[in-house]
């Protein structure tokens, strides 16, 4: 079957796409949050005719580290170290002597509550992988030939570490803002993405199923090859209408949360592409392995 | 089959019942969306409680302690004024933190320095030399008179409290407690204790003012002004003319003295309420925009059946809001994300029937028993996926934050309901279609072309 039967190709874009996310994300890094380092974010609008790199420039004389953009017509965002509220009083004093100011939210976050929420995002990416691996495992339980239960657990984890792997390194290599919301897109992937490999899977569980009770002895290769065409469609179908909703929500949705959807999309569009290229191949290369062995 | 005509009308009703419900009945009006501070505008302040004079198995309630201490303040303090109470959240984080949200105040250096700090009890003599002015009397009028006696206001207007009063140097720091008690008569009355060197300024200053009123402030906010009758030396004080209720608020205001522990402010987050009606709009519009393009798909992929799972999931939409409503889920920006990205899943279920009736069907059964096997076999499929996102949803909800536990309510709701609305709400509208239309396949094809 196609896909099978090229899955070195598959394999070789997969890892390539790893590699370079793995490689932005040592190199260039993250562009962490205040969420995570602690700061303030102030964000401003702004009435009339002000030049930005004026108001930048202001801020920048009294708070040297400041870090000024723009964000949409009339509105700029300041991220500092952590300000107390008089503090921001204070500044917004300053600029509302050279302009019509309005503050539309500001948000301090002293630095252990931030490094303690690294801490956690970090415990819950862990074991929630690893309670899928469980999961997966005991769904599985019965279908220790050719490929013992686990394999289908730690196969689709391995899958979603791929899918959470490259929208990191996307975002590493965009500076596309980290903070809290990026932790609950990476969370949200891995337990909604591993349902198109569930899907597979389940064919595949199947088709062994009923050659067993049919006494059919049939190459797994070809088993998984039919069970991946079997499904196609509906794995493209399913992630199409989630990825539509989160296109929405990146379109026409909240500002704060497009980040989020931002995630999720590509997470979930890599993650179908993994479903259906990576993960049951990879339970054939398993399949071979063992073979091997013996 | 005239069940399955009959099952699937009630269904439509009860759907139709649940939007008309949620919309347009008083009870709609009575229980609004509860809306996050990023929605409403509004503070939220998270303090971290210092607990390290307090042995660890007094942890729990002290920190029980200082959130109904700190709720007290919030909600009795003027800085909520205006909003009243039950509108403002005191709840504990973890096991050190403590979160106080304010919806509609924006400042919260006020909001801070009112919490953080110890209330003020002072009490003020008559300065001897105030003259009221001519305007600055209290004033009598024809219904002050009750039941022909004379009932003298007890308003301050027109006086200038901050001239008529003078400090007197007796202030908190020398209350020992305050209870309530009650007199012979049943009328109550608010016993203080002063330490024995308040005991000694109060002897003095009570010998003084026999006759005249003392005025008691708290928090600068003056709350009663009692006739001394005599020099009081025991170091107790009486605070008549006050309800049960009454004596009940002002002593527990009188013990409040210092918080429990010390807390620090070490997060704040405050939004001002343009920004959280953008928000609100933003998530609807993308809501509606979704809904349509699944629709779409839905129906032009699979036909009749699409058009069924796009009925199917119009009425999963209105009972997922509906229980957000009415359990109360605080709906955030991330809240309504998990509403949108749960719409896209709800429909996934639907699919998987499909493709397998797509199969039965190829195979050659009628459309009544590809129905029932389509169902059969893709339950497990929908179990299990479904089972994953709620793990994922689980752990979100443990990680904390208000914004993120929004999100995880939000997406973990959406999942559960979806799985009882494919399971029974599709079923019975495929039933029936079944039965109606069954004779012809082509309605139950998919693919774009023929």
């Amino acid at each position: 079957m196609f896909i099978i039967k090229h899955k070195a190709i598959f394999f070789g874009i997969a890892i390539i796409l790893m590699g370079i996310s793995l490689v932005s994300m040592i190199i260039r890094g993250f562009n962490v949050g205040v969420d995570f380092t602690g700061g303030s974010l102030l964000e401003l609008s702004y009435q009339g005719d002000i030049s930005f790199e004026f108001v930048r420039e202001s801020i920048q004389t009294s708070m040297p580290d400041a870090v000024v953009q723009k964000i949409g017509e009339h509105a700029i965002l300041v991220r500092t170290s952590p300000l107390s509220p008089e503090e921001k009083n204070t500044l917004l004093a300053s600029l509302e002597r050279q302009g019509d100011f309005a503050e539309e939210r500001f948000t301090t976050i002293g630095p252990s509550v931030g490094s303690e929420l690294a801490r956690k995002s970090i415990l819950a990416l862990a074991f929630v992988s690893l309670a899928i691996i469980l999961f997966i495992a005991y769904v599985f339980r019965k279908v220790s030939r050719p490929v013992s239960s686990w394999a289908y657990g730690v196969i689709a984890v391995l899958v979603l570490v791929h899918d959470v792997m490259i929208p990191a390194g996307i975002f590493s290599w965009f500076g596309l803002p980290v903070d809290t919301l990026f932790v609950v897109g990476l969370l949200t992937i891995l337990g909604v993405s591993v349902n198109d490999t569930i899907v597979v899977f389940d064919r595949i569980r199947e088709h062994l199923r009923t050659n067993e009770e049919k006494h059919l002895n049939e190459d797994f290769a070809t088993l998984v090859g039919k069970s991946i065409r079997d499904t196609m469609t509906r794995s493209i179908m399913t992630s199409l209408t989630v990825l539509v909703a989160l296109l929405a929500l990146v379109f026409f949705g909240p500002v704060s949360t497009r980040n989020l959807a931002l995630v999720m999309f590509l997470g979930m569009f890599f993650g179908t592409y993994s479903s259906i290229f990576i993960a049951s191949p990879l339970l054939v290369v398993w399949e071979k392995m063992n073979k091997k062995k013996q | 089959m005239r069940k399955s005509i009959v099952s699937s009308l009630l269904v439509v009703a009860l759907g139709a019942g649940i939007a008309w419900l949620t919309y347009w009945t008083g009870i709609a009006e009575k229980m609004p969306f509860r809306l996050g501070l990023d929605l409403k505008g509004g503070s939220h302040l998270v303090y971290q409680v210092d607990l390290s004079g307090v042995s660890q198995s007094e942890h729990k309630e002290k920190l029980d302690v200082l959130r109904r201490v700190l709720e007290d303040r919030v909600n009795g303090s003027d800085v909520s004024g205006v909003l009243g109470v039950g509108e403002n959240v005191v709840q504990v984080q973890g096991n050190d933190k403590i979160i106080v949200e304010l919806p509609g105040i924006t400042d919260p250096v006020e909001a801070n320095k009112k919490i953080g700090k110890t209330p003020q009890l002072e009490f003020k003599e008559e300065d001897p030399n105030y003259k009221p002015g001519k305007d600055q009397e209290i004033v009598i009028t024809p219904k002050d008179v009750v039941d022909g006696k004379l009932v003298i206001p007890t308003t301050f207007e027109n006086i200038d409290l901050d001239k008529k009063y003078r400090s007197t140097g007796l202030t908190g720091e020398y209350l020992k407690r305050a209870d309530v008690q009650f007199d012979p008569q049943g009328q109550a009355y608010i016993q203080l204790t002063f330490t024995p060197e308040g005991a000694k300024l109060f002897a003095e200053i009570t010998e003084r003012n026999v006759g005249k009123t003392l005025a008691v402030y708290l928090d600068g906010v003056l709350t009663q002004a009692p006739v001394v009758e005599q020099k009081i030396t025991g170091g107790t004080a009486v605070i008549t003319g006050v309800t049960p209720e009454e004596a009940r608020e002002r002593a527990k205001e009188l013990n409040l003295g210092a918080l429990p522990v010390p807390i620090s402010l070490v997060s704040q987050d405050t939004v001002g309420p343009s920004l959280g009606a953008d928000a609100i709009d933003a998530g609807v519009t993308s809501g509606i925009i979704g809904f349509i393009a699944i629709m779409v798909i839905l129906v032009l992929w699979y036909r009749l059946p699409g058009l069924i799972a796009s009925i199917s999931l119009l009425i999963y939409s209105i009972v997922t809001i509906a229980l957000v409503k009415f359990l109360s889920v605080t709906l955030t920006a991330p809240g309504i994300a998990g509403l949108v990205i749960s719409l896209g899943m709800a429909v996934d279920a639907n699919i998987l029937i499909f493709e397998r009736m797509k199969e039965e069907l190829q195979r050659g059964a009628n459309v009544v028993d590809a129905l029932a096997t389509g169902f059969d076999r893709a339950w497990l499929s929908i179990r299990d996926g479904n089972v994953s996102s709620l793990i994922s949803a689980f752990f979100l909800y443990l990680l904390g934050t208000t914004l993120i536990k929004s999100f995880a309510l939000t997406f973990g709701l959406g999942v559960l309901v979806s799985m009882i609305s494919a399971i029974i709400v599709s079923k019975v509208f495929l039933k029936t279609a079944s039965f109606l239309v069954g004779r012809w396949p082509v309605f139950f094809k998919t693919g774009v072309s023929r």
